[in-house]
């Protein structure tokens, strides 16, 4: 589904990492942790097509993302669902249509009105449904993030930190939200460096953890 | 047809999307006014100026004078009377009175000259039939028949009047393309303001999956409407302005008829569509461009 071939890239001439290589398979569930700065949120950016490799190849949905013009890559991306560690909302807009905008902004706003109310509820967000984004909690906000990622049935979700600003019993719901689109068959990879959520999770979970550190991607072992 | 539907009832949704902009959108409905506003003037006064000067070049193609030398007697002006009146194409002649020869000299001699001072011509005017006359032949008759008279048929005046009525068109309307030129410059600069303030709105539009064609398409309709909306405004106060300039009676008959007459009337209608599309085609054009740098 999604696969990363000797992929390559840094900042400014310093490289975050080289010759990395990753290959999610569909349904698979995967951790990325690692120290702060190893790259976590460079190399989710590659599997989005934000950013594009400075070496190697980005196959998403078996496709080469250096060669997908914008038009694909905007395609791309309805087919994953991205929870960002900031959320990402626009904030004139209610929690309910900033759920709701990818759906809006591929043109299939009658669905909208169809699955945000299932999606409100899944989240429990459905009294806050008509608030703006900036007078929810932080949790609530990552409850939002987390609707709007799965409200176009993508086939791959993204998280990165999602419970970076949230207490641990927010981040166990987050957490079981995720796992749950896991057993949907749903891809999910999470960037965290929440150890202990890690460990919680991984025993209900068949998850691989893999660590960024030094450049280098490799499976976390024994302190897991 | 689908896109002028879409321009104007669009998807309230779609536009939800980007929040409204404050002085950009400000600034497009003044700019686009002011530039209809300029747009009506200019267009008013290249009609008006050429409507002139084609009227001008009418009269004199119809118009002649035989001119008889000074001390003509009376019965060399009735042998030209005569001469003339049996001549194909010409509809009328007649002798100039004195006093129409006073007034024709009045601008340069003054009101109170007296004519018997000064070695005046007589004058005959002609007034040519529609379809005009053989002036060439005219004149042939004329050298033999009473030599000492001139036909002057103003070709001399004819021309330049002509050049200059045609050089009036063409720097109006230049101006005009000139107004329009600006107003797409305007648009383009309140386009790219606009998209520069609502770079994160674009970026969380496209992580969500929207195409650039989608993030235009809400620009590009709003700046259209607003080029539109301050077009109409602009043509109005350019219509009212018109009927303030002085009447004939204040501007010796030339500022009369500044304005718009039958088919010009058109031009009103057309300028602010004009600059509805100017405003959809500069937002556009800039709004892919703005698009295409920002990731």
């Amino acid at each position: 589904m999604i696969e990363l071939d000797n992929v390559s890239y840094g900042y400014r001439g310093q490289p975050l990492f080289s010759q990395l290589s990753l290959e999610l398979a569909p349904g698979s569930f995967h951790f990325l942790t690692g120290p702060s700065g190893a790259g976590k949120t460079t190399l989710l950016r590659l599997c989005y097509a934000d950013l594009q490799a400075q070496q190697g190849q980005v196959r998403l949905f078996g496709k080469d993302a250096t060669r997908l013009d914008r038009d694909a890559v905007a395609l791309t991306r309805r087919r994953i669902g991205v929870v960002h560690q900031d959320c990402q909302f626009l904030d004139h807009l209610s929690v309910a249509e900033n759920i709701a905008l990818p759906l809006t902004v591929s043109g299939r706003v009658a669905e909208a009105a169809a699955n945000l109310s299932e999606l409100l509820n899944w989240v429990g967000l459905a009294e806050q449904a008509h608030q703006l984004p900036q007078e929810l909690s932080g949790g609530e906000r990552q409850r939002a993030a987390l609707a709007r990622a799965v409200i176009m049935s993508p086939d791959f979700i993204i998280a990165d930190e999602p419970t970076g600003n949230v207490d641990w019993e927010m981040s166990q719901r987050l957490m079981t939200l995720l796992t749950e689109l896991n057993r949907m068959g749903k891809t999910i990879l999470i960037a965290t460096h929440d150890l202990n959520l890690i460990r919680t999770i991984k025993s209900g979970v068949s998850a691989r953890v893999l660590r960024l550190r030094g450049g280098l991607l490799d499976q976390a072992g024994a302190e897991l | 047809m689908k896109l002028v539907l879409d321009l104007l009832i669009g998807d309230a949704q779609s536009d939800r999307v980007v929040p409204p902009t404050g002085i950009a959108a400000r600034l497009t409905v003044f700019v686009a006014g002011a530039m209809a506003f300029l747009a009506v003037l200019a267009v008013a006064l290249t009609l008006t100026a050429a409507r002139v000067a084609d009227a001008w070049a009418n009269e004199l193609a119809q118009a002649a004078t035989l001119r008889l030398p000074v001390g003509a007697d009376d019965a060399l002006v009735i042998a030209a009377l005569n001469l003339l009146e049996t001549t194909p194409g010409i509809a009328s002649a007649r002798v100039l009175s004195d006093a129409e020869q006073a007034a024709l000299l009045a601008p340069w001699l003054g009101a109170d000259i007296g004519l018997d001072e000064l070695p005046v011509p007589r004058l005959i005017a002609i007034v040519a039939e529609d379809q005009g006359y053989d002036a060439a032949g005219l004149r042939a008759r004329l050298t033999g028949e009473m030599p000492t008279a001139v036909l002057d048929d103003h070709g001399r005046w004819r021309a330049p009047l002509v050049q200059a009525a045609s050089r009036v068109r063409l720097v109006g309307w230049f101006s005009f393309l000139l107004i329009v030129a600006a107003m797409a410059a305007m648009i383009v600069l309140a386009a790219h303001a606009s998209l520069a303030a609502h770079a994160q709105v674009i970026r969380v539009l496209r992580l969500v999956g929207a195409r650039d064609v989608y993030i235009a398409r809400a620009f590009v309709r709003r700046f259209t409407l607003r080029t539109g909306l301050g077009a109409i405004g602009g043509v109005i106060i350019g219509l009212l302005a018109l009927e303030l300039l002085p009447d004939a009676d204040t501007a010796g008959g030339f500022l009369a008829n500044v304005g718009f007459e039958g088919a010009g009337w058109l031009w009103p209608l057309v300028i602010p569509l004009l600059a509805a599309i100017v405003g959809f085609v500069a937002t556009r054009a800039a709004a892919m461009a703005r698009l295409r740098d920002q990731t």
